[in-house]
């Protein structure tokens, strides 16, 4: 799709000023309903378009990316944008910088439409958490689009942005990307600078692409990816332009299949993957059944690790720098008086205000996990258990060049259906949060839709790929989606 | 069991102000999933290396150079309360 607007930009078929206008509009009419956007930066879009467009007329030439309209997730910091990640407790923040995803796309020529609704600061799996309302699924209305990243991949479903970027610390891409039918992309752990993504879970974090093809997600991903001075966790691995890998061809690829996962699936979705799975088969790729028997302890290891994480990340929410200090914000009872207030009560009380429950349990079950005496039993433990998943995943990979999954165990939900029970919610990631826990690529590719009740749904399988490997893993997508029925 | 007392001792800790209401209501919860993750306690993990940084990254290093931030008054600007170019709180002791 970005290749094809590209083209019409450089053949003087439209200009980017009228391609994000067009955007514009097309969110005038279809954003009442999908709530996609929190904020939207008209003024910087037409700013940008504008100088794409002058480019254009001094017969310069332009990159495969510039013009092309896109959307942010709204934990990620635009310079003089509001960025509220979905909380009140950043109700009125301003980014005073770029994250280092944005200057990149900045120097792209990329044109930044808005700022895209999440679950706040990216806890949850289907937007519903966001202290702004949900999004709605474009693909049916009465579900969730999923999350975090629901906006993002809503805005590109429903034709409200030609790409997006999205968070993912246990499937925030991923899994939206196939309750939306579109393609999302975890990049290897360093693959991509986090510098002013704002932090849930710092050895899991990951900025990723969601896009409605492979080729689009393999272009964006090129653009973002590389090492970063700002971020002592970005990786030196070189950076490719992923496109040159998009052949078409799997024959002779080995693809893993998870047994325990495969009987964890009943129904339509059963039946998706392995028309999937008969797919690769058809393209000459080899499938074969793989083990991976610590991956069942997957959920609580990630549970532990992202909740201490978040405990630590979010203490920096105070109400002292920035965000709201209880007193000061519409939301906060006035039953005192701010100056009789001390330190310690603006604390509590602004963090009190300002987070709502999910943060809070998250926060809270991370205080308990790091607290005196409890290290060794939780935190510790934890991360040596993570060292097994991983130990099985090195296995893996030294007999199969990618592991073929679902992405979800089912299509999209209702709204309120998962609400009352979190354990319930938090079982949405159990095909996802692996390769957030290994920090290897993952991705999800629309798989043959699921029918539910009478309505066609969509559902993505997933493709996971060794350490800093995006390239065939971006290879096997497209050759599916190249060749699917 | 997460008991009452615990609960508040941890909001205290996280710096969340917390009604009785909540109190009760995260003991239960926060039970509910520490038996959860109790699932743990059954791996062997006797001479197994807990994970630091997962791709095997080591010591990332730069030169110690100063470098200057431009649009200092932006960050002024988030204060949530100031007096002239100084933020503002309570006092500390």
């Amino acid at each position: 799709m970005i290749r094809e607007l590209h083209e019409k930009l450089m053949s003087g078929e439209i200009t980017a000023v009228k391609l994000a206008e067009q955007y514009f509009s097309n969110i005038s009419k279809t954003d009442k309903d999908v709530f996609a956007y929190l904020t939207l930066t008209k003024n910087l879009a037409m700013e940008q378009a504008k100088k794409v467009d002058e480019k254009i007329a001094r017969g310069e030439e332009i990159g495969i990316l510039e013009g092309i309209p896109g959307a942010i997730k709204d934990n990620l910091c635009i310079e003089g944008v509001r960025t509220t990640a979905a909380s009140k407790i950043l109700d009125n923040y301003i980014a005073p910088y770029d994250a280092t995803v944005i200057t990149r796309l900045k120097e792209a020529g990329a044109v930044f439409l808005g700022k895209t609704n999440m679950d706040e600061f990216a806890m949850g799996s289907s937007t519903e958490k966001s202290a702004y309302g949900p999004t709605k699924n474009p693909v049916d209305l009465e579900r969730v689009p999923g999350g975090s990243s629901g906006g993002s991949a809503a805005a590109v479903a429903a034709g409200e942005a030609v790409w997006a970027l999205g968070t993912d610390t246990g499937g925030s891409i991923r899994q939206p990307a196939s309750f939306c039918g579109i393609v999302g992309l975890k990049p290897t752990y360093g693959r991509v600078s986090r510098y002013g993504a704002i932090a849930m879970g710092s050895s899991l974090d990951q900025i990723g692409p969601l896009t409605k093809t492979v080729e689009d997600a393999a272009i964006v991903l090129s653009i973002i990816s590389g090492e970063d001075k700002m971020d002592s966790t970005s990786a030196a691995s070189p950076t490719k332009d992923y496109t040159q890998f998009l052949t078409g061809e799997v024959a002779g690829m080995k693809i893993g299949v998870v047994k325990d996962y495969m009987e964890k699936l009943s129904g339509g979705a059963k039946e998706s993957l392995e028309k999937v799975i008969a797919k690769y088969k058809e393209l000459g790729a080899e499938i074969r059944e793989i083990e991976l028997p610590n991956v069942k302890y997957s959920l609580p290891v990630y549970y532990v690790i992202m909740a201490c994480e978040v405990s630590s990340n979010l203490a920096r929410f105070d109400g002292v720098k920035y965000g709201m200090r209880a007193f000061d914000h519409k939301d906060t009872p006035l039953d005192f008086l701010p100056e009789d207030r001390t330190l310690i009560e603006t604390y509590l009380d602004s963090r009190k205000f300002g987070f709502g429950t999910e943060p809070k349990r998250r926060i809270m079950l991370g205080t308990y996990a790091l607290s005196s005496g409890y290290y060794d039993a939780y935190y510790l433990r934890a991360q040596k258990v993570r060292t097994l998943i991983k130990q099985d995943f090195e296995k893996a990979f030294g007999e199969v060049d990618l592991i073929l999954t679902p992405t979800t165990p089912t299509p999209a939900f209702k709204f309120g259906e998962k609400t009352a029970d979190p354990v319930q919610m938090y079982l949405e990631d159990i095909f996802t949060i692996t390769a957030n826990i290994v920090g290897v690529p993952a991705l999800s590719v629309p798989a043959p839709e699921v029918e539910v009740d009478g309505k066609k749904l969509s559902i993505g399988f997933q493709l996971m790929a060794k350490w800093f490997d995006e390239e065939n893993m971006l290879r096997a997508a497209y050759a599916y989606e190249v060749n699917r029925d | 069991m997460v008991t009452k007392e615990e609960v508040q001792h941890i909001a205290g800790l996280a710096r969340i102000g917390m009604e009785e209401n909540e109190v009760a209501k995260f003991a239960t919860e926060l039970s509910a999933v520490l038996d959860w993750i109790k699932e743990l306690e059954e791996v062997d993990v006797e001479g197994v290396e807990p994970t630091a940084h997962i791709t095997g990254m080591e010591n990332h290093l730069r030169e110690d150079n100063a470098g200057k931030f431009e649009n200092t008054q932006a960050i002024i600007n988030l204060f949530p309360e100031k007096k002239n170019n100084y933020g503002k709180v309570k006092s500390v002791l």
